[in-house]
């Protein structure tokens, strides 16, 4: 405690640093010959500092609908979203319009993705993937895809196909981007490791190319879930007879300001769960990875 | 070490008017060199004056660099880089055994981590590892492969000078325990003296001398008698009395 040297960094003593260092601004303070570097990150993490905030927001709005002080027609209180997801659930609505929008998005997720990896594999393994594939989708980057919905719907017209498309397009974008780049972005050094080791080239893309590809490969992953619910909810709310977005839709026209709120609810239930498990998979797969945020 | 000359008298490397250029600036001019097999053999030479590049040329890691000359070199050749360069995605033991295959492939693996202090490291991440004891790991790699010629291209210059120390002893105990030609570049003239039984130094494109160490091992950095070596070897690399 009386050494001015930076605390060990490494192994599990990492986690408990910043609480030992506590008491020790306090003694620097009494003992002002012993000078210490000012912290510069923000320190330890406050327990279940993420609910704070949404708790907060919550409780206010509770406490203003108790009051009277808002329009229920506008902002519904929350027990009455609460009771009327209730009522769409246990009628069955709620649980048709959600398969309805999962299957569309999963469909779509899943065929894009599969494109973006592969066309980036493709891409990023030869010289002739690259030449035809990759101006290719830099081109189809640059017109947004919600553009290309009145086309795609002359061309497949407006049923599941269609909307499957365009997600699947969505999410191919920013996946394909990242892995591409994650690949061609492998260190040279690397490439003169597999060289003296005797790898062969199947044993240097498995062994070093895709893994060292897998971080930019996940920053598309995550960029991908984000578009595919982005793009579900813009084509469910112009172009559905059913579904989520359609069933928010209706409630507009009705008036039903505590449906639509079910449906954002449910929404961002989507989005949480999905985010969480991309995080997971990734803290799995990337565990070699020590990050500021670990 | 005359009792080793019957066995030095079969080259392992062997190069004959080697020259390699970068855009006409040529930075190896026709090097005639053999290196017997087993031998420990230093590189010296300034910043730029072609040692890495040599070290490229007989790894057969310089595809784009224009050249001829003729090179011989063993089959097994493993090379030590400046940096560890373990895979950070990979656990010691896997990164030990990047490239080779087979059954008791991981139990030579394992037998190479112990030879140089790693056992009981073979789980840990390449990132929880010391500078040194990385590049242990990584002596370990080149090891496990039981290579011919063992290429170094300046293996403890990011060390710091204890543990380099350390790292020259436990590299001489491997060299006498496997016996692989030895090719290790350095800058450091010390490095050289004390573990090479011969110091070459590469100035302007060409071998400016051809020196060697007859003193018995393990050496001492204060060994008086290395002192005429030094001196030797820095006038060669053109260090003056008032340089120093
Ligand atoms: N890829 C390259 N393209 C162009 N010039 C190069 C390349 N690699 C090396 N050179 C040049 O060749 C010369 C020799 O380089 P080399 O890396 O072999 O030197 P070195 O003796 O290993 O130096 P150091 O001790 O600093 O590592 C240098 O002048 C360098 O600029
Ligand atoms: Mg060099």
């Amino acid at each position: 405690m009386t050494t001015g040297a930076p605390p060990a960094v490494g192994g599990a003593a990492d986690i408990d640093a910043p609480d030992l260092n506590a008491p020790d601004i306090a003694a620097v303070e009494e003992t002002p010959q012993v000078r210490r570097r000012r912290r510069l990150s923000p320190g330890k993490r406050l327990p279940a500092s993420r609910l704070v905030g949404p708790v907060l927001v919550l409780a206010l709005w509770a406490v203003a609908s108790a009051a009277g002080r808002l329009d229920p027609a506008a902002v519904p209180a929350p027990w009455t979203v609460l009771e009327t997801g209730v009522r769409l659930w246990t009628d069955g609505t709620l649980t048709t319009d959600i398969l309805t929008s999962l299957r569309r998005a999963g469909s779509g997720f899943a065929i894009g993705l599969t494109a973006g990896v592969a066309l980036a594999l493709a891409a990023g393994l030869s010289r002739a993937g690259e030449a035809l594939i990759d101006g290719t989708v830099q081109l189809n980057r640059a017109i947004p895809t919600l553009g290309l919905i009145p086309l795609f719907i002359l061309w497949l017209g407006i049923g599941e196909t269609f909307k499957i498309a365009i997600i699947a397009i969505v999410v191919y974008i920013p996946v394909y981007l990242n892995t591409h780049a994650a690949l061609a972005g492998i260190d040279s050094r690397f490439v003169e490791l597999a060289e003296v080791q005797g790898l062969s080239g199947f044993q240097f893309v498995r062994q070093i190319v895709v893994p060292g590809a897998l971080p930019g490969f996940f920053v598309g992953l995550r960029l991908g879930v984000t578009g595919s619910w982005l793009g579900l909810v813009v084509l469910e709310q112009i172009n559905a007879t059913n579904g989520l977005g359609y069933l928010m839709f209706q409630a507009q026209n009705y008036g039903q300001s505590d449906v639509i709120l079910v449906g954002l609810v449910v929404y961002g239930v989507f989005g949480l769960v999905s985010d969480s498990a991309v995080r997971l998979v990734e803290r799995r797969v990337l565990s070699w990875r020590r990050t500021l945020s670990s | 070490m005359a009792t080793h000359t019957e066995q030095l008298t079969r080259p392992a490397v062997r190069l004959r008017g080697l020259t390699r250029s970068f855009d006409d600036r040529t930075v190896l001019d026709a090097i005639d060199l053999d290196l017997p097999a087993g031998q420990f053999t230093a590189l010296l030479g300034h910043s730029g004056s072609g040692k890495s590049t040599l070290l490229r040329a007989v790894a057969g890691l310089d595809h784009e660099v224009a050249g001829s000359g003729r090179l011989t070199a063993p089959e097994t050749v493993s090379v030590v880089f400046q940096d560890s360069r373990l895979l950070p995605w990979r656990r010691v033991l896997a990164n030990v055994l990047l490239g080779i295959e087979g059954n008791e492939a991981a139990h030579r693996a394992r037998a190479a981590l112990a030879e140089v202090g790693l056992a009981g490291r073979e789980e840990a991440w390449p990132s929880e590892l010391s500078g040194g004891e990385a590049q242990r790991a990584a002596l370990a790699r080149s090891l496990v492969r039981e290579p011919e010629l063992l290429l170094a291209d300046e293996p403890f210059g990011a060390l710091d000078a204890l543990t380099r120390i350390r790292m020259h002893v436990l590299l001489r105990e491997l060299w006498e325990r496997h016996r692989p030609s030895v090719l290790l570049v350095t800058h450091d003239v010390d490095e050289a003296i004390v573990l090479a039984d011969r110091v070459l130094v590469l100035d302007q494109g060409r071998i400016g001398l051809d020196l060697t160490i007859d003193r018995p091992h393990p050496r001492s950095y204060r060994d008086p008698l290395l002192g005429e070596y030094r001196e030797r070897l820095l006038t060669a690399l053109g260090v003056t009395e008032d340089h120093k």
